[in-house]
């Protein structure tokens, strides 16, 4: 009767998944399996994937290096904003969040601004008599682009684990005489383990199909696939090429969380998303 | 109590938000689309053109939408499922789609100020029997250099986009028709080929360019070229007029002598279109001269309309990037025709390779 109930309830999420996500993935299967002139079975997609590997490989690269890098700075930050007071830890939260609420769109923008050789930031170096920097379109641009918008992202899931984190636990080591440096690395860090793994997933997973960072960003030397993806759908008036490129990033993020995942298998807890 | 009161303030909340999207002021709503910075849209001291037809027609509403190129005009036209009532595509486009069957042919009853459009820019190869168009704009692509920074020296022709001495300043077409166009006219290549081999030199002779280009553009070409982010682009003469009033360090060259891409852009009505009337009152309004000359002020393209200069700027008429003569133009430019879809395909795929890279070859 309980079990009935909860299909019952959880009906509507099922239709939702049925119609929005499961139907479409079968969509965009077909695409990628035919012809783009004829419409007939082909593998022909899928071959000429090979020699968007680099682009692959450059997506991946940077998207991890971006996520580590989030890492760095969100876990010290969600540490501390655990450790604030009520109203302090509100006021931080409230902090983290409000560049989300911006237009993704218009933050890439104002980075542009800042970094463009006739940016801001050179304008100002040129102003005080110092050399100007080459910093935009360059791959350290996209990567500083990704931790930018998806810091939060980071922050979020890590700071409601370690919130978590039972105080006792970390008093007990520190009666039992363990020392500052070794309580982080056997008691906190290992209870923390669930937000980091769903931090690093939810910053690699959007950043790796990202199209705008780069193509504002970036450089024709940094091209990601997601910008090749747009433009096979938007330009190219190719939806086949772009559903057998898309087919082949979705197989790749779900083995890059899985690689992700298996770092926490032996941990407590795993990914929650 | 008090949850009753916020249940009905969010059901008055979303009732209205709904009530926001339909027609209750029983208006009818025509679909605009068109390119982006493509009509006078009120900047000071210039006409809304838009707010001065609803002005004339209470009864009619325009919702204005823009596209970056024919290409993806085309898609989201392809694929259905929108309702279009205008597009001004070029030439080219125009051609495809009326060999696909996806416009309508057109009351020119409901269209009196056809008459206004010069013979010059009628029955051309695209609607050769003037059923389906009416010619909003026309123009030439040519470069666009900063003086400041750019030895007049250098500026003999299309090779200045390849100039090294200019690597990560120079600005190249996004879109394959366009940048193709570029090395065709360089190779001596008839700028509608069809075959894949000269298609393949002109990929090549592109990526050849790929290491000196910043990037590759469409209208993000206006801030990059104001703010001297970049010294070097290709782009249409009309828009280098707009630019010229934020920089005017900003000049323009024709490359006569390797020819160059003269295009026509023309108001059509799409098969989707569901107020063809209104359509073709608003395609009306924008040939009224007073109007067209209006629009062009701020368009800086070249009008099809010798009656609507008189209501136009004397220095835009006088200028010769925006006007050049006629006779050299006859001559030395040259026009799209609609392509293959399998030719458009291909000129794609290569341009895909050469922007990202990858080894240029021809698909199996």
């Amino acid at each position: 009767m309980k079990k009935n109930r909860s299909l019952l309830l959880s009906g509507p999420y099922i239709l939702w998944m049925l119609a929005f996500t499961l139907i479409p993935l079968g969509v965009v299967l077909y695409y990628a399996l035919t012809d783009v002139e004829t419409g007939k079975f082909t593998l022909n997609n899928m071959a000429q994937l090979l020699q968007y590997l680099p682009a692959f490989w450059r997506s991946i690269c940077y998207s991890v290096v971006a996520a580590l890098i989030c890492l760095l700075i969100g876990y010290p930050v969600a540490y501390y904003m655990s450790r604030c007071g009520a109203v302090a830890q509100k006021f931080l939260y409230m902090l983290v969040m409000l560049p989300m609420c911006m237009s993704f769109l218009l933050r890439t923008m104002a980075w542009v601004g800042l970094l463009q050789d006739t940016g801001i930031i050179n304008s100002l170096l040129s102003s005080i008599g110092l050399p100007t920097v080459e910093m935009i379109r360059t791959p350290g641009a996209v990567i500083l682009g990704m931790v930018y918008n998806y810091l939060p992202y980071m922050i979020l899931p890590l700071y409601s684990v370690i919130c978590k984190i039972d105080r006792r636990l970390v008093e007990a080591a520190e009666d039992l005489g363990c020392n500052g440096p070794k309580v982080f690395s056997k008691v906190i860090l290992p209870l923390s383990m669930p937000g980091i793994l769903t931090g690093m997933t939810m910053v690699f997973v959007p950043a790796v199909s990202t199209f705008y960072i780069s193509n504002k960003m970036g450089s024709t030397e940094t091209i990601l696939i997601g910008d090749i993806i747009e433009r096979m759908f938007k330009q190219g008036d190719n939806a086949n090429m772009g559903a057998a490129l898309s087919l082949l990033l979705m197989v790749l993020v779900f083995v890059c969380t899985g690689i992700i995942n298996r770092f926490g298998s032996d941990e407590e807890g795993s990914v929650i998303v | 109590m008090r949850k009753l009161l916020v249940f009905c303030l969010m059901l008055a909340l979303l009732t209205g938000l709904m009530g926001g999207c339909g027609e209750s002021d029983g208006r009818v709503t025509i679909n605009v689309y068109n390119w982006g910075q493509y009509i006078s849209e009120g900047d000071e001291g210039y006409m809304d053109v838009i707010a001065e037809f609803e002005k004339e027609y209470p009864n009619i509403r325009v919702n204005y939408v823009t596209f970056d190129s024919n290409e993806t005009m085309y898609t989201k036209m392809s694929n259905g499922g929108i309702t279009v009532d205008v597009i001004i595509p070029s030439d080219y486009m125009v051609g495809r789609l009326v060999e696909e069957g996806m416009l309508q042919p057109l009351n020119y009853e409901n269209i009196p100020n056809y008459q206004y459009i010069d013979a010059a820019f009628r029955g051309r190869a695209y609607d050769p029997e003037e059923k389906y168009t009416v010619p909003y704009t026309w123009g030439t692509v040519g470069i666009i250099y900063n003086s400041k920074y750019v030895d007049e020296a250098d500026v003999t022709g299309w090779e200045l986009l390849w100039n090294k001495k200019y690597a990560d300043k120079i600005l190249m077409f996004d879109n394959s028709r366009d940048a193709f166009c570029i090395a065709q006219c360089l190779l001596g290549y008839d700028i509608n080929t069809t075959d894949p081999q000269e298609l393949l030199h002109c990929a090549q002779k592109l990526d050849e360019q790929r290491p000196v280009v910043q990037q590759y553009i469409m209208d993000q070409v206006f801030d990059l070229m104001e703010n001297e982010e970049a010294w070097i682009t290709p782009y249409y003469a009309g828009d280098y007029l707009t630019m010229a009033e934020e920089n005017e360090n900003l000049q323009f060259f024709l490359p006569q002598e390797q020819g160059f891409n003269w295009f026509v852009d023309a108001m059509c009505i799409p098969t989707c279109c569901e107020n063809q009337y209104e359509a073709e009152l608003f395609i009306n309004f924008l040939c009224r001269p007073d109007i067209a000359g209006a629009n062009m002020d701020w368009v800086c393209y070249g009008t099809p309309e010798t009656a609507a200069k008189a209501y136009m700027d004397p220095e835009v008429v006088g200028d010769p990037n925006a006007y050049p003569d006629e006779e050299m133009l006859a001559q030395k430019g040259k026009s799209f025709v609609s392509l293959p879809r399998s030719t458009t395909r291909l000129m794609e795929t290569l341009f895909m390779q050469v922007r990202n890279g990858i080894e240029i070859k021809l698909p199996d």
